[in-house]
């Protein structure tokens, strides 16, 4: 029996992660430690690339929310995952919004989901790419249809294009 | 008192107070306005959208609660626009709404029937699919069928605002949004069944009386709670001359519109199996039914040999007046003089010092007016909910609480509070106020002579407390909680509690523990004064025991003596309304009696309001009134003035003599010299759990499934100290009495001490709840 200190929620926090929320905690309010609960999770997805229910009990924990508030804001953006099926190294999202489906979004999700062997909402075996279910419109109709490739946008796609693009990720 | 205002609602001119909403306004003058959302005691979320009317000038409806009035605005509830909005809310509030009332515990009583009924339209125009969503588990006490929820939030605003623990909350968006506890879990407030009925459809409903009975079928019944010593008001359900569950009656000054978990569930232990229903007599050590006329015979016989100054009556304080008061008469008649209701409490010495009634000190309506509430030795929020509801009010409103404890009591509030091991509880208390006289707060003249102990662990409680009391302007009371009545130097304490209450210019209160524990206090002010505060001596010579209502394993300060003492005595008259083991062993006589919901009666409430409670249900098997009982004892015994025809006879009688014994605010006869115990080694902490504080809870077995295995609690220091790891097996011995049980790491107690809650299986077995304790590892051999 070495130490004696029971462990707090918030021991499961990465370094980084600590590092990460107390960066955002400076730009609010002591009292107002709940605004850094978006940022908090966003490190969480960073290391983890989903939030399971230790790590945001750990984010509660550490801003002194109650759990369930935390569960909430990780519910209602869909940038979060909270399915560990989810965790990949890269996170694809095509739009199929209306501009994406007139311009051929549908030979693009075709094409992906032949290349990578998966089908929407699966990863591949190797965790290299998670193809996300289907996003709202991602805001670049002017040149769809596109596609999110963790956070960058790539656009006017082309099953040549896509290929490209895929095969040039490490 | 800011000046009226005059708004305009269906064409006619009202004058209103301004700063209100709309809907405040129409509810005080009764003009009705549909809402699902909106509730008085929780704060506004405009989300249902139900209470839209028209306000002139404004293109869209507006909705009355998140609508402020204003001079001179017009405002139509049902015109074509309004009722437009209405019947619109309502085809869309009912879209995913499930056509199951027939079947649903809420039909009959339901705001969203009721409202569909009044403002809906015949049908629907919706003919896709409807929405399912799964039902999480809550624990024992409240069913949840989600599919029925129509979002309006009012569950978790409860829990944020009035609960004070965040228990639920919405997850997901839009069409998928679902009110759930997101990871199943029970939830953990003491007020929990209050969603039930702030859930205005029959997504949230009570589950131990899921599908007993429909709404119409019930009849309801006015009466009072008898668990909780605020004496909330209740409404009992009865069908077929069953209790089907219990709900809040509103009474501002005393509960609001709110009850504790423990005054809703516990109607099941009436229901329980170990009811007694016939007079039994133990002859030759074999339990017989009698005959009620042949048990009261039997009784007086007993009675009749009784050796006055070697016998005893013990009560239970969550017994009526009426009762309290005959069972006194009819003791004191036979010549005992021994008579004790406060059972847990040890001090001797709290006898002669506290005042013969400890109440608390000012109305419960006052509590959430104060600016600095200090609780000493209390678990407010599981000894007495309600009472926490109001200090929590209190806090929302800008008060700061402090607590000196002996435990890091988890609060639903933000707490200054300092945990300390029993035996150094006084010494804390003195060191706080010797650091305010040091800060220029004067101590008064009793006060001066006493030897002050300092500690340097107070400093920072003082510095806040002193900034506290700053901004307090005047409102300022200090509480003895139920720890603190319990503890081995009580009469130290409320000295010193009142010393800190004079200095700090405040109110000095205490928190009774149960439901008639002021009425049982003032009960004993009747007895003649030579007689009051002779302490209870349970000596190895005694004669006869009369009980009422009271399970010592469970009920007193010392299980293990107690029920020692009782074997050995010659003779136990038990009246009560459940049987035990241990009252099988103990007793030579038991005379069934009714339970509270079978029987009426007067309550004394915390705050000295008399409540008459009245049966509601007819009495099971041949269980009788106790008042019925002790008045055929005490005829038989010719015991003068004992002729009673009725309790409304009795009750008048006492509410006579209530205005010869009024209550005055508490003062204590301050001690002159304090006591310093010289403890070492550990110490056990045992307040009673929550909801094993009578024979009634705990035998409702919804709120048992809530009560958590019992286990040695220590500081992970003082564990490490003795090498014992957590769930591994303890011996636990006090003298005698020796137990095991599992161990359990926790950092709210301070170290060297042991918390073992009381009124439990396992304590039943344990000595003194505040006390010695030692720890071995491994099991009992």
């Amino acid at each position: 029996m070495t130490s004696p200190v029971l462990k707090r929620k918030s021991d499961l926090l990465t370094e980084h992660e600590r590092h990460e929320i107390e960066h955002w905690l400076k730009r609010y309010p002591p009292e107002q430690k709940r605004s850094a609960v978006l940022a908090a999770l966003r490190a969480v997805m960073h290391t983890d690339g989903y939030l399971s229910t230790a790590k945001m009990d750990a984010v509660a924990d550490y801003l002194s929310l109650p759990p369930i508030a935390v569960y909430e804001v990780a519910n209602f953006y869909s940038m979060y995952e909270l399915d560990p099926q989810a965790a990949a190294k890269y996170s694809i999202s095509i739009c199929t919004n209306v501009s994406c489906m007139l311009c051929g979004s549908d030979q693009i999700v075709e094409h992906i989901e032949a290349k990578l062997g998966v089908k929407i909402g699966e990863r591949t075996p190797d965790r290299k790419f998670f193809l996300k279910n289907e996003e709202e419109c991602l805001a670049a109709c002017a040149s769809a249809p596109m596609m999110q490739v963790n956070h960058v946008y790539y656009t006017n796609l082309t099953p040549e294009k896509v290929d490209e693009i895929l095969d040039g990720l490490e | 008192m800011s000046e009226l205002i005059t708004i305009e609602v269906n064409g006619k001119a009202y004058d209103v107070r301004p700063g209100q909403m709309l809907i405040e306004a129409t509810d005080n003058l009764g003009i009705e306005v549909p809402r699902f959302c909106y509730h008085k005691h929780l704060s506004i979320a405009a989300n249902c959208r139900m209470c839209l009317v028209e306000v002139e000038k404004m293109g869209k409806p507006l909705p009355a609660c998140a609508t402020p009035v204003a001079a001179g605005m017009k405002v139509w509830t049902q015109s074509e626009k309004a009722v437009d909005a209405q019947q619109a809310m309502m085809e869309f509030l009912l879209i995913n709404h499930p056509l199951d009332c027939p079947i649903c515990d809420q039909g009959g009583e339901c705001e969203l029937q009721d409202q569909a009924m009044t403002y809906g339209k015949v049908q629907s125009r919706y003919q896709e699919v409807k929405r399912v969503v799964l039902d999480p588990d809550i624990g024992p006490l409240i069913e949840t069928e989600m599919t029925r929820c129509i979002q309006c939030t009012r569950c978790v605003r409860f829990g944020t605002e009035i609960a004070g623990i965040r228990e639920l909350g919405g997850i997901g968006r839009g069409d998928r949004m679902a009110i759930t506890t997101y990871v199943e879990q029970a939830l953990q407030s003491e007020l929990s069944g209050n969603i039930i009925d702030v859930c205005p459809v029959g997504a949230l409903t009570a589950k131990p009386s899921r599908y007993t009975a429909r709404a119409w079928e019930m009849i309801a019944h006015a009466t009072v709670a008898a668990h909780d010593s605020v004496g909330s008001n209740i409404e009992v359900h009865t069908f077929d001359n069953k209790i089907v569950r219990v709900v809040p009656r509103e009474n501002d000054t005393i509960n609001q519109c709110w009850i504790s978990d423990r005054d809703r569930f516990s109607y099941e232990g009436l229901n329980s199996s170990e009811r007694v229903l016939k007079p039994l007599i133990k002859r030759d050590g074999e339990w017989q039914t009698v005959s009620w006329q042949e048990a009261l015979a039997h009784t007086h016989e007993l009675l009749t040999q009784l050796k006055p100054e070697q016998s005893t009556g013990l009560a239970s304080a969550n017994a009526t007046l009426e009762e309290l008061y005959l069972f006194q008469k009819v003791l004191q008649g036979l010549g005992v003089s021994q008579i004790e209701h406060r059972l847990r409490q040890v001090d001797a010495q709290a006898t002669q010092v506290l005042p013969a009634v400890t109440w608390l000190g000012l109305p419960i309506e006052q509590i959430s007016e104060q600016k600095l509430i200090i609780l000493i030795g209390s678990d407010v929020r599981h000894e007495q909910p309600m009472l926490n509801h109001r200090i929590h009010l209190a806090q929302r409103l800008g008060a700061q609480v402090f607590a000196l404890n002996m435990r890091q009591v988890a609060f639903n509030y933000p707490v200054e509070q300092l945990a300390v091991a029993p035996a150094q509880l006084s010494s804390l208390l003195q060191s706080v106020i010797s650091g305010l006289s040091e800060q220029g707060l004067a101590l008064p003249n009793d006060g001066s002579t006493l030897e002050l102990i300092q500690r340097h662990d107070t400093q920072n409680w003082v510095q806040g407390l002193l900034a506290a009391l700053a901004q307090a302007q005047g409102k300022v009371l200090v509480l003895l909680g139920n720890s603190a009545q319990e503890h081995p130097y009580y009469a130290d304490l409320a000295t010193l509690a009142q010393l800190l209450a004079q200095q700090l210019s405040g109110h000095l209160g205490f928190i009774p523990p149960q439901a008639n524990s002021v009425g049982a206090d003032w009960v004993t002010t009747l007895a003649p004064q030579d007689e009051v505060g002779k302490a209870v001596e349970l000596n190895s010579e005694l004669d006869t025991v009369v009980l009422l209502n009271v399970e010592p394993e469970y009920d007193t300060a010392n299980p293990y003596l107690t029920l020692s003492r009782l074997r050995q005595a010659k003779q136990v008259i038990a009246i009560t309304s459940f049987m035990s083991p241990a009252l099988r062993d103990y007793a030579t006589v038991i005379l069934p009696c009714t339970p509270w919901a079978e029987t009426s009666g007067t309550y004394v409430n915390a705050e000295g309001t008399w409540q008459f409670a009245r049966a509601v249900t007819e009495p099971k098997g041949e269980a009788r009134p106790a008042w019925k009982i002790l008045r055929v004892i005490g005829h038989q015994l010719s015991v003068p003035e004992c002729e009673y025809v009725n309790i409304e006879q009795i009750s008048f009688e006492l509410r006579r003599l209530v205005d010869k014994h009024p209550l005055t605010p508490p003062t204590i006869q301050p001690v002159t010299t304090l006591r310093i115990s010289n403890e070492s080694g550990l110490e056990r902490i045992g307040e009673v759990q929550a909801y094993r504080v009578d024979n009634v809870v705990r035998r409702a077995s919804a709120l048992q499934a809530l009560v958590p295995e019992t286990k040695a609690h220590i500081h992970p220091n003082t564990a490490t100290h003795l090498a014992l790891m957590p769930d591994t097996l303890v011996t636990v011995r006090q003298g005698e009495a020796s137990l095991s049980l599992p161990v359990w790491w926790d950092e709210s107690l301070p170290e060297n001490t042991v918390w073992i809650a009381g009124g439990t299986e396992a304590s039943a077995q344990l000595g003194e709840a505040w006390g010695r304790i030692e720890l071995r590892a491994g099991g009992k051999t």
